[in-house]
């Protein structure tokens, strides 16, 4: 590839013994040796155990295997599994393939089945790709007879059935296709020889409905190979026991919790992060940044190329277009995100991998793994929301483990001014977010026991015992475990009638087989944890207005959520794949659009990928807010609007939670500064509204960030406080999690949504697969109505405790609401104030920007009533 | 902000609406059942019941209280307006077999909403035949004071008639929100039904079947909502 790889800004200083023409990956698998630096002594049995071939290939490259690949020989020698904890660049993946490496060269092992020896698991198909194609590199390099292929979903049929017989040596994968491999009745076969098994990115794939999922997979792979041996390769993370756990079996579920061994890399030199500071005053509300858009551009200027990410794909959008409006050198800018067209997210990766690309404004897609170039700097606008997501995203800059990553952060407001300084701190500190320790889902066991029906028949004692060998599942109770085989089999129905349409039968021998073959193939086709929102294709038309639309259009651009889509009036103007659409209307699964004449779009908001602001960010940045002595090192108008706040109203204390009540207009307004993220100040409002409208204060709607939320409504809410009328104290009582709760989750459309991903996971609801949906509302049934008549007839239902399990962390961050209310008890620190105070006017700002909550779906449709009235009485609005 | 709570609307003030089909009186619940005072008769349409074991029977276990549901919505109606006679405007059974799947308990609460009153069952295209365990009296369609009660409206722009099959819905966009609900749609000399089971989906009315019955003009739309039935001008309804 012609890159001018040599070429660096003169104030850069990089070890000159990089070889200039080594292949970009191979860079990454594996660090030069330095030799000016001092390294740790090696071991001296390493060279002994590295085959002449291997050696000589570390030998032509002025390179020696690093001690922590070392590390990992040695644990694989001993058939230990072993977790790799690395930064990036520290040749991660060539640790964790060179035991397998070895060990097939030399052949020394007997075939009794298929003769797949490796497998590796990767959280995204591509890297798969990019590994395998990174990997033949080297083995073809060292001469070694080693095959190796990818299996995806993208994989021809005819292949993946031959793979099914005579596999490679070793096999690069996804969670789903192991998963689907396992169902078929040759798994025990296709397994047998089954050596090794190396999980890539673990940290992104074992705290979800995905880790699950290849949880039981791995305990079913070890049924079938009890010898394996697994690698799991991790960025830092807060808690790598968890990761331990999950690699290995938990032979004594109640008492004892086995790890595997671990191998740290220290991460080499520190990112250098700074906050940019624009000349710009910094806006009080907004993610956008476009305030330092001018800065961003020099910045980008000054770099070979940079990854600018944000954190939603409509910010994404934004950023695209703000750039090239002040891009006057025309410098050659991408976009990346999830909702582009998959051909022309391809030609953006490629463009970026050949160096033809300065810069490319990215979503989480490029999170992960894949090395697309030499990346030199990271930009971040708007907060991060998070410690961990911060590093993986400035690791994507600058792949060589001793240089220094260099990342800008970009705040979009005042609060996100704190919230970056706080990110900055935790980065350098090299603190990460603490995931939440999880307990496997329901619905995903539901999932994996089918396919284990489908494969062989299964003794439920047996199954359980293999299932509960899985970390998550290490908890799991025989009767929860009953009543998902039962939920298979039935529906798990408090009401047995379904009893004669069973999926699972009974055999002579006191196994369940499945009922008739129709079932493992609809099983096949349901398989996997990731369900995406209903989406529809953008497509590009020429004509505008037409009252009949084209029946063959033009471009597909992408393809956004049908929920955005569906709120969309004809002549709506959004922006979307790098440029300014009008929508012209939706038929079928399709998007029509055309080009708008505007270049100011609505910018109506999709938004995909939101993440809120995490735990331990929140408390950092309240430490912060609560210690004066540290504002003086903020920008200007962020210090000054703290002290303003402390002479108009208070700064709450570390332990504290502010309140304030002020009138404003013709409404009274509470608002509430809890720094739990916007996804559990959704859910608080949504509580409070329904409690302040039982006491009287008559709330019309509420607003929440990731910072606070307000309430706003007719009632006199300081005058209800003052006359002893509503206790603040009860308003904020841990007793909402109750009857309110409940109450709300009736209607809740998040609550709704959780419940549908559980019941697709589940096997309940089948997918909506591309090409078969057609406009088939009427046909297929919304589950929806299925939660409505559930909650009211089987409230105990194994698919409703999934979905509240789901809801608890997820949408409605539930349990991070119920840690906030019990923190501040007796801690509300309330101020009556005449009007509103200077922190409170972020949050009122969003008003008419962000969603508006409180308003009911009815409170919708009353309106749309009245609209009519009007009508007929002839005083419409308009 | 827009107010949307106006204060002058008690909570049940919307809970049925006066609907005029040819001159008669007749009153629109929000469950999507019509009540004839006139004839003191309570007409729904679509219940199809066990729809739930029928997609059980193939595989998919969809919770089997569908016809639980439905027949209680239907209870609290019968006990709200205490109907002389209530008609089922076919698909009463989501296909022939299911009066055989239905649970002894939904048969048994059945009968009881049967005791004293007249029950017609018009037959619909997934109900050619009813069960004699079901009880009422079966027929193809009837004509009660000059209007036909029939499953499928008659092609074209007929009149005088009351049907129901095509499980009318519609899409408001307000205030920036979406909102697809059931709903009655009809233009004062007949009327579509919405359906009244409890896993029917809809079909939008600016779909092309609508328009051969109505024409697009003088349009008549209400909407179910949890609360109420809410009279929606159509120029606020959309497209799918």
């Amino acid at each position: 590839m012609p890159r001018k790889a040599t070429e660096k800004p003169p104030q850069k200083l990089r070890p000159k013994a990089r070889p200039a023409k080594s292949k970009p990956r191979s860079a990454a698998l594996v660090a030069p040796s330095e030799k000016k630096k001092s390294r740790p002594p090696r071991t001296s049995s390493a060279t002994v155990q590295l085959p002449p071939e291997i050696a000589a290939w570390f030998a032509r490259r002025g390179w020696t295997p690093r001690p922590h690949q070392l590390a990992l020989l040695e644990a694989a020698r001993e058939r230990r599994s072993t977790l790799l904890i690395a930064p990036t660049g520290a040749g991660k993946t060539l640790a964790g393939f060179l035991p397998s490496l070895i060990s097939i060269h030399n052949g020394n092992r007997k075939k009794t089945g298929a003769g797949l020896y490796t497998l590796y698991v990767s959280p995204l198909k591509a890297l798969a790709a990019d590994v395998e194609r990174n990997l033949t590199h080297p083995i073809e390099e060292m001469g070694l007879k080693v095959r190796t292929e990818t299996r995806t979903g993208d994989t021809s049929l005819a292949r993946r059935q031959r793979q099914r017989v005579k596999p490679p040596h070793i096999l690069l994968t996804t969670p789903e296709q192991v998963a689907l491999l396992l169902s078929h009745p040759d798994a025990p076969y296709l397994f047998a020889d089954l050596d090794t098994i190396i999980f890539d990115e673990l940290h992104a794939l074992a705290a979800s409905k995905r880790g699950d999922l290849l949880a039981l997979d791995l305990a079913r792979l070890r049924k079938l190979a009890p010898n394996v041996m697994t690698i799991g390769l991790s960025a830092t993370v807060a808690r790598p026991s968890e990761l331990r756990g999950y690699l290995v079996a938990q032979t004594e579920p109640e008492t004892t919790t086995h790890l595997a061994d671990i191998v740290t890399v220290k991460g080499g030199a520190k990112p250098i992060i700074r906050i940019l500071e624009a000349e710009n005053e910094i806006p009080w509300t907004g993610h956008t940044a476009r305030y330092a858009m001018r800065e961003v551009y020099d910045a980008i200027r000054a770099h070979k190329l940079s990854l600018v990410f944000v954190n939603t794909r409509m910010q994404a959008e934004y950023a695209f277009q703000e750039l090239w409006r002040i891009n006057d050198d025309s410098l050659p800018i991408g976009l990346h995100h999830g909702s582009l067209d998959g051909a022309q997210r391809k030609k953006v990766e490629a463009a970026m991998a050949e160096g033809r690309l300065r810069a490319i404004v990215a979503t989480s897609t490029l999170d992960l793994g894949i090395d697309w170039g030499d990346v030199d700097l990271v930009i971040h606008l708007g907060a991060p929301k998070g410690a961990s997501r911060l590093l993986q995203r400035i690791g994507r800059a600058n792949h060589r483990l001793d240089e220094p990553s260099e990342a800008i952060l970009v705040p979009g407001n005042r609060f996100e001014v704190l919230e970056c300084r706080a990110a900055q701190q935790a980065a350098e500190a090299g603190d990460q977010d603490a995931q939440l320790s999880r307990s496997g889902a329901l619905d995903v066991l539901a999932q994996h026991v089918l396919g284990m029906a489908c494969e062989a028949p299964f003794d439920p004692a047996a199954l359980f015992d293999e299932v509960r060998s899985a970390l998550p599942y290490a908890g799991l109770t025989r009767s929860q475990f009953d009543r998902t085989v039962d939920f298979v089999s039935t529906g798990g129905y408090a009401l047995r009638s379904y009893e004669r349409f069973a999926k699972l039968r009974p055999t002579d021998n006191g196994k369940l087989r499945v009922a008739n073959p129709a079932i493992a193939q609809q099983y096949r086709l349901n398989i996997g944890t990731i369900v995406d929102a209903p989406h529809l294709k953008v497509r590009l038309i020429a004509h505008r207005g037409a009252k009949r639309m084209p029946s063959m259009g033009g471009r597909v651009l992408g393809e956004v959520e049908e929920y955005f889509a569906e709120q969309l009036t004809p002549g709506d103007t959004f922006v979307f794949a790098g440029q300014v659409l009008r929508f012209e209307g939706i038929r079928d699964t399709e998007v029509f659009v055309t080009r708008a004449a505007t270049e100011d779009p609505m910018v109506p908001s999709y938004d995909g990928g939101k993440f809120p602001l995490s735990t331990h960010l929140a408390r950092r940045v309240r430490d912060m807010l609560s210690d004066p002595s540290v504002w003086s090192g903020l920008p200007n108008p962020v210090a000054n609007w703290l002290e303003l706040q402390t002479e108009f109203s208070v700064i709450p204390a570390q332990d504290e939670v502010l309140v304030e009540t002020f009138p404003r207009g013709n409404r009274h307004f509470l608002v509430a500064y809890p720094f739990e993220g916007r996804l559990a100040h959704q859910t608080l409002g949504m509580l409070l509204t329904r409690r302040l409208d039982r006491i009287g204060a008559h709330p019309v709607g509420f607003v929440a960030n990731d910072y606070a939320l307000a309430v706003w409504g007719h009632g006199d809410i300081s005058g209800l406080i003052a006359d002893g009328k509503l206790s603040l104290a009860e308003l904020f009582d841990e007793d909402m999690l109750g009857d309110d709760l409940d109450a709300w989750l009736a209607e809740s459309a998040l609550m709704k949504r959780t419940f549908r991903l559980a019941a697709v996971i589940a096997g309940l609801i089948e997918r909506r697969h591309p090409g078969k949906v057609k406009s088939g509302r009427q046909v297929t049934i919304s589950t929806d109505l299925i939660y409505d008549v559930l909650r009211r007839h089987d409230p105990d239902h194994l698919l409703l405790e999934a979905a509240w399990t789901d809801a608890a962390t997820g949408l409605l961050d539930i349990r991070r609401l119920g840690t906030f209310l019990a923190r501040i008890k007796n801690r509300i620190r309330h101020q009556v104030l005449d009007h509103v105070s200077p922190l409170a006017v972020p949050v009122l700002l969003e008003i008419g920007v962000e969603l508006v909550y409180g308003q009911d779906r009815d409170a919708i449709l009353r309106a749309a009533a009245d609209e009519l009235i009007r009508e007929a009485t002839g005083d419409a609005a308009q | 902000m827009n107010m949307l709570k106006p204060e002058r609307i008690g909570l049940d003030d919307f809970a049925d609406q006066p609907v005029n089909i040819c001159g008669k009186a007749f009153v629109a619940h929000k469950f999507g059942a019509l009540y004839w005072p006139a004839e003191r008769a309570l007409i729904v349409s679509d219940l199809h019941l066990e729809k739930g074991s029928a997609f059980a029977a193939r595989g998919q276990m969809l919770p089997p209280y569908d016809t639980r549901e439905t027949l209680r919505k239907l209870a609290t109606l019968i006990d709200r307006y205490q109907p002389e006679t209530v008609i089922s405007l076919g698909d009463s059974l989501h296909d022939s077999d299911g009066a055989a799947r239905m649970d002894a308990a939904d048969i048994e609460s059945l009968h009881i909403l049967q005791e004293d009153r007249d029950w017609i069952w018009i037959t619909g295209n997934h109900d050619p035949k009813i069960d004699r365990t079901l009880a009422g009296y079966v027929v193809q369609e009837i004509i009660v004071g000059g209007l036909a009660f029939r499953h499928e409206p008659l092609p074209g722009a007929a009149t005088h008639e009351i049907a129901g099959h095509f499980h009318p819905a519609a899409r408001l966009v307000f205030h920036g929100t979406s909102l697809r609900r059931p709903c009655f749609v009809g233009n004062r000399l007949r009327l579509v039904m919405p359906a009244f089971g409890a896993y029917t989906g809809g079909l939008n009315i600016l779909d092309g079947v609508f328009e051969p019955l109505f024409g697009m003009d003088g349009l008549d739309v209400w909407m179910l909502g949890h609360e109420g039935l809410y009279p929606v001008a159509p120029r606020l309804l959309r497209d799918d």
